[in-house]
């Protein structure tokens, strides 16, 4: 088992890398880093004291050496608009995105391996053939539509919910319903289908002559098998909250780090956009492990 | 005693399918009594499983649906109950095994677990469980009886896995066993010790035991009383010795009389110069020693058999033949030039001469292709074989002299029944007009009256094109009636190699000895007396 999960995480360690790799050179090879970082009305002479200040005169091999020593220490610099470490500002955010997605995926995760399986139990009858439906429309539905949709029912129709930002658990509703719907569709269709090939194995009908409940033979016998791939999927979608939901976070005001990521490209915030790349790469980084551990511990194929 | 423990009578099972109604089962009856072996004898699509299926309440409705008759176990119709009525059932009072246990058992739990969950489904408290999986795993036979509670079912070896399914079937002590092709995946020395083992436990338990196979052997070792199916319908029920020395039925001595094993053996062909000179094969996966100094020689219109069970790195070697794997050292000489060494082009141009026939025609044919573009492709690869204007004329020919109709050709696998599919594939093989046909276990999923033809056909090929086969095989009476020298291969190394006479008739080797003793008979006499010198041999 261990040996697996090592083998995993220096295969994603070496992507990691990769990635840390090109940040630095997209950063000082797609032209002068002084212009790149530094705002556009900046003089001449701001340029040059950037350039001694940040070593941009030192060869190549030296500046990619204090780059990872900076990058071990997590430092990014300032913020050029805010006049803060960078990476706090960065990890604030990434805290509102975490929170998020980690909820929003939990309740995504539990329903939709509920729908699923349950679906996929009586296949073509009624509870599956509105769980289908309802699941292909929430996949395929644009988000940005939908939250737009919620703001003008439950916000100005109705005046329950409040339109934007963060501070009382209300605020909440309205982003997560909107980030569930998608990966919720999705993922009912991969239980669905997956369940479906579990519970016509020959290990479920063993179970069945071995006279087990139904009940366990749903989701003891057919779910644990049937995880593998949906874990794949949950992993997927992870991820892409994690990057931060730009659209919806966006829409709704909401200070995660998707959408400091759009901010920071718009005001030619470099350092700051440097931060939320590596922060978020160094999530997904570990939230991959975590899917490789989970694979380990639902298949021993897997772990031997 | 009064009334019989099972008792299905004019049972009958239709399938809703897109194409129709199938009437898979029609009018089945037969019953099984306390402490005896009945076995069901048929086909495949004889409707055998589904009427076993039927008794454990395993059939999926829809689209399968119990047209009629009724099913008494123990005085009560089983067709009446509740569906809670009849899980209290399985288990408990009536368990089953499978034939390839490997996908019967749960892949993510371990057999522990799984054996447990048999007897805390019917309220036996955990602990009890515990103690009793323990004992039952210890008395199959499993080596480290608690550490393997422990294991997960890969872990084990397909004889072992069989014997834990038997393990978790009789956790509940039920009155019937039902046995779906328990021997069918093994290797036939794991065979005779499970079947053994199951006689041995219906003695200590009196339990009583439905087994469901199509081998005649299976049934002449283990069965009283034998029921033979075909194409949904009981044709005889009786005896097993009876049924085998009087069968009644045209079908059941049709099926008696298509049992290999029984014809004249090939003698000898004059020695000449060999066609394929094999010498000092070695390959290694890692640590394992799949080939391990392979050698021998093949004449023009030869058939060599290379017998050996699993493991034994048979299917390893028609591989290297091929170059579908390349082999760590040795040679191949083929016509004045090394297989293994050839270059990719002067490779290609040999390919046709060389053709190989898989077990499993279902996989080897794209289901995509029509019989005529499966055939044809040959000739897309290497167009200097034939013109185009000629392929549909020679398509026709090929399937002609496979036994099909060149009306064939439109259709696509699909449409065939297994023993179709595999004169397909043939034809496919002759397309290329080879020299040389590699067969791997080319007729052990099929049939035993499609197999009998199928040998035949490729016998004929022998005789009247002058190919020579390597025919990979695990059943030594289809290598008895087709194989001109046979070749005992174990662990990698050849065994025992001489003509398919010297082999079966004075085998020098004890592994050999020891194969052909664990083959199973079809004559329940024969089969009576290798028990009793089975048991003298114990004692």
């Amino acid at each position: 088992m261990f040996g697996f999960i090592r083998q995993r995480a220096i295969a994603s360690l070496i992507s990691l890398l990769g990635l840390v790799v090109l940040v630095f050179f997209l950063s000082r090879l797609t032209g002068d880093p002084a212009a790149l970082f530094l705002p556009i009305d900046a003089t001449d002479e701001m340029r040059r004291q950037f350039r001694e200040i940040h070593g941009l005169n030192d060869p190549l091999a030296v500046q990619f050496w204090h780059y990872l020593g900076d990058l071990a220490r997590l430092d990014f610099g300032d913020s050029l608009r805010r006049a803060r470490p960078a990476i706090e500002i960065v990890l604030e955010a990434f805290a509102w995105t975490f929170q998020l997605a980690v909820i929003t995926m939990a309740i995504v995760t539990a329903a939709a391996i509920a729908v699923g399986a349950l679906a996929a139990f009586r296949v073509g009858g009624l509870f599956d053939r509105i769980a289908s439906v309802t699941s292909l429309v929430g996949a395929s539905a644009p988000d940005f539509w939908i939250a737009i949709l919620g703001i003008v029912l439950f916000s100005v129709t109705l005046g329950w919910l409040p339109t934007s930002g963060t501070g009382t658990p209300l605020h909440w509703i309205l982003p997560i319903g909107v980030l569930f719907i998608r990966p919720f569709g999705l993922i009912v269709q991969v239980v669905r289908g997956s369940m479906i090939t579990a519970l016509s194995s020959a290990y479920v009908k063993t179970a069945r002559a071995k006279g087990v409940r139904s009940g366990p033979i749903i989701f003891v016998h057919a779910l644990r098998n049937a995880m593998l791939p949906v874990i794949t999927v949950i992993g997927d979608q992870a991820a892409a909250l994690l990057n931060g939901a730009v659209v919806v976070e966006t829409i709704f005001g909401f200070p995660g780090i998707g959408k400091l990521m759009i901010d920071s490209i718009l005001q030619r915030d470099f350092n700051v956009m440097l931060a939320a790349i590596m922060v978020t790469a160094l999530a997904i980084f570990l939230m991959n492990l975590l899917i490789d551990l989970a694979y380990a511990l639902l298949d021993p194929r897997i772990r031997h | 005693m009064a009334e019989h423990l099972l008792e299905v009578s004019g049972l009958s099972v239709d399938f809703h399918t897109a194409a129709g109604v199938v009437h898979a089962v029609r009018g089945v009856s037969f019953h099984v009594d306390r402490g005896e072996t009945l076995a069901i004898l048929g086909e495949s699509g004889s409707g055998k499983s589904v009427s076993a299926s039927a008794i454990m309440n395993l059939i999926d409705m829809p689209p399968g649906h119990i047209a009629g008759g009724s099913i008494r176990f123990d005085g009560r119709d089983l067709l009446r109950l509740t569906d809670d009525q009849r899980r209290q059932i399985n288990g408990r009072r009536i368990a089953m095994i499978f034939q390839d246990p490997l996908s019967h058992l749960n892949p993510v739990y371990s057999v522990g677990w799984q054996i447990v969950e048999t007897m805390t489904a019917h309220g036996v408290a955990r602990d009890h469980a515990r103690a009793e999986a323990l004992r039952l795993v210890t008395r199959v036979g499993i080596p480290d009886p608690a550490g393997a509670l422990r294991k997960y079912p890969h872990q084990f070896s397909g004889g072992q896995r069989q014997r834990l399914m038997i393990a978790m079937a009789l956790a509940m002590k039920p009155d019937l066993l039902i046995a779906d092709e328990p021997t069918t995946a093994l290797d036939v020395t794991v065979q005779a010790e499970v079947l053994a083992l199951l006689e041995e436990l219906q003695a200590e338990t009196g339990m009583a035991v439905l087994i469901i196979t199509h081998d005649l052997g299976v049934v002449a070792e283990i069965a009283d009383r034998v029921v033979v199916m075909n194409a949904g319908e009981v044709v005889e029920t009786g005896e097993t010795d009876a049924v085998y020395r009087n069968p009644s039925h045209p079908y059941t001595r049709k099926l008696i009389g298509a049992a290999p094993g029984k014809g004249e053996m090939h003698a000898p062909l004059s020695p000449t110069a060999p066609v394929l000179s094999v010498r000092d094969v070695v390959k290694s996966y890692g640590e394992f020693r799949a080939l391990d100094g392979v050698g021998f020689d093949l004449m023009a219109g030869e058939t060599l058999a290379v017998v050996g069970e699993s493991g034994s790195g048979k299917s390893t070697l028609a591989r290297m033949l091929l170059r579908l794997d390349e082999p760590d050292s040795g040679v191949a000489m083929w016509k004045g030039r090394n297989l293994f060494t050839l270059p990719p082009a002067e490779l290609f141009a040999l390919r046709r001469d060389l053709q190989m026939v898989f077990q499993d025609p279902t996989q080897s044919l794209n289901p995509r292709m029509t019989v005529f573009q499966l055939i044809s492709e040959a000739w897309v690869i290497h167009p200097d074989i034939l013109p185009r204007a000629r392929w549909r004329e020679r398509v026709a020919e090929l399937l002609a002299q496979v036994g099909l109709r060149p009306e064939h050709a439109a259709r696509y696998p699909h449409q065939f029944s297994g023993g179709q599919r595999q004169r397909i594939a043939i034809a496919r093989a002759l397309a290329m007009e080879p020299q040389l046909i590699v067969c791997d276990e080319a007729v052990s999923a099929l049939d035993v009256s499609v197999q009998a033809q199928v040998i035949e056909l490729l016998d004929r090929l022998r005789r009247e094109m002058g190919i020579a086969f390597v025919f990979i095989a695990h059943d030594l009476p289809v290598v008895r009636d087709f194989a001109d020298h046979v070749m005992v291969m174990r662990k990698g190394r050849v065994v025992e190699h001489g003509s398919v006479r010297q082999v079966f008739e004075a085998p020098r080797e004890p592994y050999t000895r020891a194969l052909l003793a664990a083959g199973l008979d079809p004559d329940p006499e024969v089969q009576a007396r290798r028990r009793e010198a089975r048991l003298a041999a114990a004692l």
